[in-house]
């Protein structure tokens, strides 16, 4: 079947299967390999993504059931040259170690930070309990999170 | 993924008619239990109708002493809805403790209820509450609805459109999560209600279920104390790597006494 999914604020056309899972076709068909697949169990929240600003797993849900829905993925974060608040932050603060669940961090994070604007440690980590850091990096990148929440309150045009 | 047909349902009429038409046929609403057991070559259906956009099973209102959920509501706007928040405070922070952010954004109500997973959080306050199940042609009392390990009153064409809650007098719930998954290893639903005293077990047995003799010793003395009183016989109860049948009933109790001990203001 053929479906059009709006990514990062264009229209796509995509020839996928009706299995097709909204991972799959972000990666393979589009080649937007920043979404990672990591447990494909809907554990490790590698795969998170925006749908209609709300992160979820795109390993878990059927490519055609995005059609209508508005999806940012990682790439999709940067203005320009300029990256989101939230990936400064993670590069700031080191809040990576291998980077394998970077994307998928920072995807969950920029939708913690719209829930909770100025998080306390227990929102960030009950924040990011669908995400995994295999090197177990969690120090850092909850201080990553807090060091987003104070550049977006100070330059909120920041926020995207 | 085994192949099937993806539908977008567009009224509640044609969900059933595409139901009875297809006995293989699967209803999609969240799918953050179904896609992961088709992933895994647990389950292939047919075909799956997607629900999770039907307007007319979404979104919660209050009406006269309680609130009607509609089944394709998320957890995520059950848990942030200032509604529920202020007539079952109990039933917000029991979709908040759900799996995970991620997935209480796609997750829903019905989904939960319909599956009856035996660790879902769901089916304890449905039980707990005494809620109804709205169905497209009639209403499940809980008491009728759940009937064991994934099996519900439900027949094979029926749909849930709802759930109607009352409001307790009081009533709080908790849970020991599987620290992994988020997933009961125990939880425990207790609810004063205008009929009486109920708590609601879930992740403990194949199925969520009443923990009689706790009512009954609530009933008698609404205090932590009264649940430290009781043993909960683990015969039947869940065993696996996280926890025996014997452990399990002892978490019950913990989880129950937690429970009350919120609802009278004891630290515990």
């Amino acid at each position: 079947m053929n479906i059009e999914l709006n990514i990062n604020g264009s229209t796509h056309s995509v020839e996928c299967e009706d299995r097709t899972l909204l991972v799959e076709a972000i990666r393979d068909q589009l080649g937007l390999t920043g979404t990672h697949v990591g447990c494909d169990t809907s554990q490790c929240g590698c795969c998170t993504v925006h749908l209609d600003g709300q992160a979820v797993k795109s390993c878990s849900m059927l490519a055609v059931q995005a059609q209508g829905a508005r999806i940012t993925t990682i790439e999709g974060m940067a203005s320009g040259d300029t990256l989101h608040p939230v990936q400064m932050a993670f590069s700031a603060c080191h809040g990576l170690q291998c980077g394998f669940c970077t994307p998928g961090m920072i995807m969950a994070s920029a939708d913690l930070l719209r829930r909770h604007p100025d998080p306390t440690d227990d929102q960030i980590r009950e924040g990011l309990a669908g995400n995994i850091c295999r090197c177990t990096g969690y120090v850092n990148i909850v201080a990553a999170v807090k060091t987003a929440a104070k550049m977006i309150q100070q330059a909120p045009a920041n926020r995207a | 993924m085994y192949p099937f047909t993806y539908v977008r349902a567009t009224a509640l009429a044609d969900v059933t008619q595409r139901l009875k038409a297809d006995p293989d046929a699967k209803l999609l609403a969240g799918g953050m239990t179904l896609l992961p057991t088709m992933k895994m070559r647990l389950a292939a259906p047919s075909q799956l109708i997607d629900i999770g956009r039907l307007t007319d099973l979404t979104g919660v209102s209050a009406e006269g002493d309680g609130l009607t959920i509609g089944a394709a509501t998320r957890h995520a706007e059950v848990a942030a809805h200032a509604t529920v928040q202020s007539v079952i405070p109990a039933l917000a922070a029991l979709a908040q403790g759900i799996g995970d952010p991620q997935v209480r954004a796609r997750g829903t109500l019905g989904g939960s209820v319909a599956n009856s997973d035996p660790a879902a959080d769901y089916p304890a306050a449905v039980l707990g509450l005494d809620a109804t199940v709205i169905t497209d042609r009639r209403s499940i009392p809980a008491g009728e609805f759940f009937k064991g390990l994934f099996t519900t009153a439900l027949a094979t064409d029926e749909v849930i459109r709802a759930i109607r809650f009352t409001r307790p007098v009081r009533a709080a719930y908790a849970k020991f999560a599987q620290p992994a998954s988020g997933y009961a290893m125990a939880g425990v639903m207790v609810a004063e209600l205008a009929t009486g005293i109920r708590v609601a077990v879930t992740g403990a047995g194949p199925c969520v279920f009443r923990w009689t003799d706790a009512e009954a010793a609530l009933t008698r003395h609404f205090s932590s104390e009264s649940i430290d009183a009781l043993s909960l016989n683990p015969s039947g109860l869940n065993a696996d790597l996280h926890a025996d049948a014997a452990y399990r009933a002892q978490l019950v109790k913990v989880m129950a006494a937690q429970a009350v001990a919120r609802l009278t203001g004891t630290a515990r």
